[in-house]
């Protein structure tokens, strides 16, 4: 009966629950809505808001999928870090309802140490692949988390395409700049446009997607449409929004947070309890819709894949 | 004055009672503990603030019974900062002694955070008549001023724990500022009636 707590096997969280089923469970949390906000302790179910039809039909299940309590869609969709609409959570949801702008078209460049080069629109680029459900848990470095059923395809599959050089150790991704569209962007809270990156073989990890949707659905403009990266095992900054550009290069780029504070921000960022960050104590986290902390695991618990990336690194150094 | 008073009283419990509505009825968005937590905190700000306004105001209206709303809004400060205190105590580190105090040591904000409420307790302890009688004006003054070093470090617990935008936290340090310049100002024109200027 209550979806998000069902464990999620080999469908689509789409395809589990039928749209009826979703509306009855609707009828059913408005009926225990009293019980459920006088108790306060099921705060997901109090929040929990239908996801709306999908769009994404047939998806592929992963193996790669975690089978946490997904969190409810209403949360993904409202309580979002996008500093380009605002720095309050609930702002991006409000500021970029209509972004991006349908009536130009969404280019993305891949360029640099690549064989391969060149320029996309948005339908173009993700033609060739095949696109995947993956739930992943999400840890924000503010001591949050979600579960997310992402919709997209291994960001790998990308660079095969681009065959990147030998000189390629590392990929950059830059977001939009268009204060226009953007209006968080207008206000020097970063260094505009946003950038991230990866090393090479961090963006050859087959748990590292490109996401153009979620719960079935296009990605909205505050969960970074029409494509964002998705590294389930580091905090959530590195999954960058909204992105335009995608480059290879040699030195490590110094991601946006870098250059906002060096200390605070490292260029790996993976989720580690043991190593705090001055403002957050990293050892915990808040799943959104629990009422009790829950322990943050290594790597988000992605060891098993990623562990191995890391064995010659300090990570208490390289954080 | 007395009726002023009840409507102070409780036009100062509307932040709180609001809190409880919208976190019954889900206003508080995906994540309603740091929401409440950081409201609570801020309004704990903001009544301190008002309280260092009431002398100023009073050299400004003349309306020297302003003074006697001090008090009231003094414990105010209290009763939000408590309540913020305990949330944090509770839903953040669920009453977990060894965390409580190695958060306390770890994080800066929260140190600065922790002594300024625990600096709150004097002034509440000292805030009825008998008290004020015991210690007498000039001590129970000293001590009170206190209440300066609480300000500046609620803004600063507020500046270090935004992660990028300062804006806000640099707001109410701004009106800090204005705050503490206007009572430079007056204690320059002259400086006795700072001296006979409280209770």
């Amino acid at each position: 009966m209550i979806v998000g707590k069902k464990r999620l096997g080999e469908m689509p969280a789409n395809e589990i629950t039928d749209h009826q089923v979703y509306l009855n469970r609707r009828q059913f949390l408005n009926g225990s809505a009293t019980v459920a906000t006088a108790s306060l302790l099921p705060l997901s179910l109090a929040h929990a808001e239908m996801a709306p039809e999908p769009t994404f039909l047939n998806l592929q299940q992963s193996p790669h999928s975690s089978d946490d309590t997904l969190t409810s869609y209403d949360s993904v969709t409202s309580y979002n870090n996008f500093y380009e609409f605002g720095t309050d959570k609930a702002s991006p949801a409000i500021l970029a309802t209509k972004f991006p702008d349908k009536s130009k078209p969404w280019r993305v460049t891949i360029e640099g140490e690549c064989d391969k080069p060149g320029e996309y629109d948005y339908d173009d680029l993700i033609r060739p692949f095949t696109l995947e459900e993956r739930i992943y848990r999400f840890r924000c470095v503010e001591g949050w988390s979600m579960v997310i059923p992402w919709v997209g395809f291994p960001l790998a599959d990308l660079i095969k395409r681009a065959q990147p050089n030998s000189r390629a150790k590392y990929v950059e991704f830059t977001t939009l700049y268009d204060p226009k569209q953007m209006p968080g962007q207008s206000r020097k809270v970063l260094d505009w446009p946003y950038t991230e990156g990866l090393r090479i073989d961090e963006a050859m990890n087959p748990l590292t997607l490109l996401s153009v949707g979620l719960y079935g659905q296009e990605l909205l403009g505050q969960n970074g449409a029409p494509i964002r990266l998705v590294v389930p095992w580091k905090y959530g900054f590195k999954s960058i929004k909204s992105i335009v550009n995608i480059r290879f290069v040699e030195e490590m780029p110094q991601s946006a947070w870098m250059k906002a504070g060096p200390r605070e921000y490292g260029f790996y960022s993976n989720v580690n309890p043991d190593v705090d960050h001055p403002r957050w104590s990293q050892s915990k986290e808040r799943r959104i819709g629990e009422f009790l902390k829950r322990k943050t695991e290594m790597f988000n618990g992605y060891g098993e894949d990623v562990a191995h990336l890391y064995t010659d690194l300090d990570l208490s150094k390289n954080f | 004055m007395s009726k002023i008073k009840i409507i102070l009283f409780i036009v100062s419990l509307i932040p709180a009672t609001w809190l409880v509505y919208a976190l019954l009825t889900n206003q508080l968005g995906a994540n309603p503990i740091e929401a409440i937590t950081r409201e609570t905190g801020l309004w704990a700000l903001r009544f301190l603030w008002l309280t260092l306004l009431i002398t100023p105001l009073r050299w400004l209206t003349g309306w020297n019974q302003l003074a006697t709303l001090r008090r009231m809004l003094g414990l105010y400060v209290f009763f939000y900062a408590l309540l913020h205190m305990l949330l944090y105590l509770w839903l953040d580190q669920f009453f977990d002694l060894n965390d409580i105090i190695k958060d306390i040591i770890k994080r800066p904000f929260i140190t600065i955070g922790f002594f300024t409420f625990t600096a709150l307790l004097p002034l509440v302890i000292t805030s009825n008549n008998a008290m004020v009688k015991r210690l007498g004006g000039k001590r129970w003054k000293k001590l009170h001023q206190l209440t300066y070093f609480i300000a500046i470090a609620s803004s600063v617990h507020f500046y270090m724990l935004v992660k990028q935008d300062k804006t806000e936290p640099l707001f109410y340090m701004a009106l800090l500022v204005i705050l503490f310049a206007l009572r430079l100002y007056k204690k320059h024109q002259k400086p006795t009636t700072m001296a006979s200027s409280l209770s």
